[in-house]
């Protein structure tokens, strides 16, 4: 991050007061013309702080660890495969790392994620540092990242350049076999569903 | 158009910096702006390729110094302004009342409005549209365009005149360079192609790290046949 940027990675041309005031300005023009509701906006804002997230995705992932014809259909048509389990609002594509194979999420153009299906991505996906380099120096990404993978492992990187989403099936942990399905939801982190960690087994999640 | 945004393996930039326990909006007028533009959206005031291209359209300098709900606040005034739903002198004055203390505005009740802004987190997305069958399959061996259209398009510019793989046939889908610029949906095939990380980057290319990109069959040439020695 430069020394441009204050502790959110924002560079702020202007005041948070005049921003704000800004916003409120639009929203209310928009309302006195009846295409705004501001409390749709509040409901909307709302689900996003309240129930949208990684908890949803970390479901469809416990699922596919614990069922492989569930699996199969996961990584044959991803969209359906989460209807299947209530979620929805998402063209999804998943991808499954394997021994050997790791994936890895990108939207260098912009900043597509699959926010219907784990929430509205961090300030890092987003950032320009993580969208410049995740292409073209993923090794070097993912170490920042603690994630240090053997020179033989491949590394798959999802350019989200469509209206298609991308997210990463992560690896079960070893020593996990007797979890139940709920507690496996509970290692699936928000980052091992775009690629930049690895799930962990309880005592290292625990950690 | 070979804009600021389309940043996929430009250097400079440094370490990816992570924030502990971030929450979803750092302030209450980053979820205002998110609010008000799903419901632009789900109104069709403007598209999701159109939106796009006029983040893409901010100033490089803007662009670089704003923060991501900063380009979609920009983004929002620029394209109201150019579809003729606001001013910004009426903008401008808003501001001056609601800083006076007075917000002019009687609250606007909308239930249906909210439901259709709420369906867009459980639906179908509307982007898989019929379209022409795809004239490339699996395994196919592909070219990208190399060309700088001063328009919209989602074909990064790292990835201009490379050569590729078909990885997967997706299905027809609406075509974002033409969408955003007023010219029709034109859905046709979209494809996952794979590039080997040396193609896009030469020899200082990471190993065995290929990117794979979702490009539209208008990006791509067929790759011309091996010469035959014989």
């Amino acid at each position: 991050m430069s020394a441009a940027h204050d502790e959110h990675g924002h560079h702020h041309r202007e005041p948070e007061s005049v921003l704000s005031l800004r916003v409120r300005a639009l929203e209310s023009l928009l309302v006195e013309k009846k295409l705004v509701s501001s409390e749709a906006v509040d409901r909307l804002v709302s689900a996003y702080e309240q129930d949208i997230g990684p908890h949803h995705g970390a479901k469809v992932v416990a699922r596919a660890w614990v069922d492989p014809a569930y699996r199969a259909r996961l990584l044959a048509d991803g969209t359906a495969a989460i209807e299947e389990l209530g979620f929805g609002g998402v063209d999804l594509q998943v991808v499954e790392n394997t021994p050997g194979v790791h994936n890895l999420v990108v939207c260098t153009l912009c900043s597509c994620y699959p926010h219907a299906l784990i929430g509205l991505p961090p300030v890092w996906y987003k950032s320009f540092e993580y969208r410049s380099r995740a292409v073209r120096e993923p090794r070097v990404v993912l170490r920042e990242f603690g994630v240090d993978l053997p020179a033989s492992t491949e590394i798959r990187i999802w350019d989200s350049s469509a209206e298609l989403r991308y997210l990463v099936l992560p690896e079960r942990p070893a020593g996990t076999e007797r979890l139940s399905e709920a507690e496996l939801a509970k290692l699936v982190t928000r980052d091992s569903m775009i690629g930049v960690a690895v799930a962990q087994p309880p005592a290292a999640a625990a950690r | 158009m070979n804009g600021i945004h389309d940043m996929g393996g430009m250097h400079g930039f440094g370490r990816v910096e992570r924030e502990e326990n971030e929450p979803v909006f750092h302030a209450p007028w980053e979820g205002r702006v998110l609010g008000i533009t799903r419901a632009c959206g789900v109104q069709g005031i403007f598209n999701i390729d159109e939106s796009r291209h006029a983040i893409e359209r901010m100033a490089p300098v803007d662009y670089l110094g704003s923060s991501y709900y900063e380009r979609w606040l920009d983004r929002n005034v620029r394209l109201l302004v150019e579809k003729g739903v606001i001013t910004r002198e009426e903008l401008e004055r808003r501001m001056a009342q609601l800083a006076g203390g007075t917000d002019p505005a009687t609250p606007h009740s909308d239930p249906k409005l909210l439901d259709r802004m709420l369906r867009v987190t459980k639906e179908r997305t509307p982007y898989r549209q019929p379209g022409p069958p795809p004239r490339f399959a699996l395994g196919d061996r592909v070219l990208t365009r190399h060309d700088a259209p001063v328009g919209h398009t989602r074909l990064p510019r790292y990835a201009r005149g490379k050569p590729g793989a078909i990885a997967r046939v997706h299905g027809t889908f609406i075509f974002p360079d033409t969408n955003a610029h007023g010219r029709g949906e034109q859905p046709h095939a979209l494809y996952s192609v794979r590039f080997d990380a040396a193609g896009l980057w030469g020899e200082s290319a990471e190993p065995r790290a290929p990117v794979h990109i979702d490009l539209w069959e208008r990006y791509l040439e067929p790759a011309a046949p091996a010469r035959s020695t014989s």
